[in-house]
Parts: C-alpha cells; structure tokens; sequence
C-alpha cells in the first residue's frame, strides 16, 4: 500500500524512506493513544481497519486501470507474474514452516 | 474468506473505473493514499496499544521467530530462482528480482521498469499485486498447511499493514507483533535487494 510517485529514482528513495518512518511514527502514535484510552470501548477501530483497506485496495485498482500498457498486456505478462507470485509464496510458506517445526521441536511455542 | 473477497472486489471495482475513468485521474496525483496508508497504521497502532495483552506478548517475543524475515527472503529467493530455470526467456537475476518485491508492488515495479524496462516493471507490479491478494485469500489454508507463520512469510513486506488484519484472523492475536517486525524487515529489504539483483 505504498502511494506511487513517479519523481527521479534517487529523490523517489529519499521521499519513500522518510515517509515510511512518518507512517511507522503516526503508528507508534496510535499505540500510545490505545493504550492511554485503553479503558474505554474502542469498538469502531476494526470497522475503520477495514474501511481503509477497501479504499486502499480501490485506489490500487484505479492505479492499475488507468494504465493502458498494463491492462493490454495482462494475459500475458499476468500468466506469467502469477507463476512466479505463487511459487515464491510456496517457498516462503515452507520456509515458514520449517521456522514454525524449529521453533515448536525446543519447546512450547512463545511468539 | 468472505472479507478477503470483498477486499478483492474492491480491488476490481477499481480497475473498472480506471479502465473506463469513472473516477478522473487526478484523484490518484494527490496523496490520499499516502493519507489513507497514515490512517490505516493509526488505527492498527491504537487497535494494538488498545488491547494491553499485545504489549504483554511484545515482551515476551521468542527470539527465534526474529528469524522469520530471514526465512521469507530466503525461501521467496530460492523459489524464483528455482522458476528462472523454467522461464527460458528470463534470467536468473530478472526472476529474483520481481521475487526481491515481496509484495511490495510499487516501489519494486518502480525499480524494475526503471533498470529493466517496463515488460519487467509490469511483471513485477502483477506477480507483487498477486502476492498480496494470495496471501488474503489463502491465509486460513496456509495455518493449516505450514502452519501459523506462513501467512506472515508469505505476506512478505505487507505484513504490517494490509494483510495484518488477515494475519491476526487466522494465526491468532499473539501474531501480531512478529507479524509487525516482519512486515518491517522485510519491506526495508526490498529497495536494496531489487536493486541488487537489476544490477548483476
């Protein structure tokens, strides 16, 4: 969920690594804040999480709509991308997995 | 499930009104995705410093699992370069490289179009997009399979924000903050590992 912005490469990294801490920040802000009202009903915060991620994944689909090139070539290149999305994550799922028996074989599993 | 599927209609939806420009473009030249990524992590955080158990769990993480990130990057790796034996007409590097996105659609098509054109660029976005979108489909089937890391493993850099809520679903609540410091390992890895292999 990282906005797009299609400045010159260099300033593009600079402006993602600030505005990744900004967004690690206003989060770290959200704990603070949850936990001073942690006795008061925060019930309305699961429906907002959701909310957002719809809008979120909305305005990904709006991204990916506007673009001709991409949208042309989607059988193709799509084929092609979601062989390699999905052996990726067979591969880190067994990765995973491995951790997963490691961690369990010492002892009762403590995450 | 039900909520993953409407997650991904919303997704649609979206490609439609872009395909047709229901919604003009310069909806997407404003930040409000940034905004709305900002409000998002907000309530996550206070969702997570609401119930004071995460805190608990915070402390009490098994350092074992501070693997996990290693793990995923790893097993994502070894499997795309697995498939660029496959791919006749990719390379060993191209295929670790859209691999090295690890769900992070944008910054690694970026990249990629940037060193390798935008054939790649548009293989990177998709297989990224596809990544995600598996990960809030199969989340429930891959606890059960690989048990309760792999959806964390298999969201990749996403873990921290849009699949987290999928995550603590279906591994359970305690997740939570390895899910956290995954999403955040990970997602700082990608810059340096899709420029490292658009390099070699």
């Amino acid at each position: 969920m990282k906005c797009i912005t299609f400045a010159g490469n260099k300033s593009y990294i600079k402006h993602h690594t600030s505005s990744m801490f900004t967004v690690i920040g206003i989060m770290f802000l959200g704990i603070g804040l949850g936990y001073t009202l942690r006795r008061q009903s925060l019930s309305w915060i699961n429906k907002a999480i959701t909310g957002l991620i719809w809008l979120l994944l909305f305005l990904l689909g709006i991204e990916v709509g506007h673009n001709e090139q991409i949208i042309r070539s989607l059988p193709t290149l799509g084929m092609e991308a979601f062989v390699i999305a999905l052996v990726c994550v067979l591969g880190s799922c067994l990765a995973a997995w491995g951790l997963w028996k490691h961690v369990n074989g010492r002892k009762e599993a403590k995450p | 499930m039900k909520g993953s599927l409407i997650i991904v209609s919303f997704f649609a939806l979206g490609v439609l009104c872009g395909v047709f420009n229901w919604i003009p473009s310069d909806w997407l030249s404003g930040d409000l995705s940034f905004y709305a990524l900002c409000g998002l992590m907000f309530s996550v955080g206070l969702s997570i410093g609401h119930d004071p158990q995460t805190v608990q769990n915070f402390r009490s993480l098994n350092p074992r699992l501070m693997l996990l990130p290693v793990c995923t990057i790893l097993g994502t790796l070894s499997a795309a370069a697995l498939i660029s034996l496959f791919f006749s007409h990719r390379t060993l590097p191209e295929c670790m490289a859209v691999g090295s996105g690890f769900g992070y659609y944008s910054l690694s098509s970026i990249f990629i179009t940037e060193y390798k054109g935008a054939e790649l660029g548009t293989v990177a976005l998709l297989s990224n997009i596809a990544r995600e979108i598996m990960t809030l489909l199969c989340a429930p089937l891959m606890v059960r399979w690989f048990g309760n890391l792999a959806p964390i493993s298999s969201g990749g850099a996403t873990t921290m924000d849009t699949t987290l809520p999928i995550i603590t679903q279906c591994a359970g609540q305690r997740f939570v903050i390895v899910s956290i410091f995954h999403g955040f390992v990970v997602d700082f890895s990608v810059p340096f590992l899709v420029t490292f292999f658009c390099s070699i």
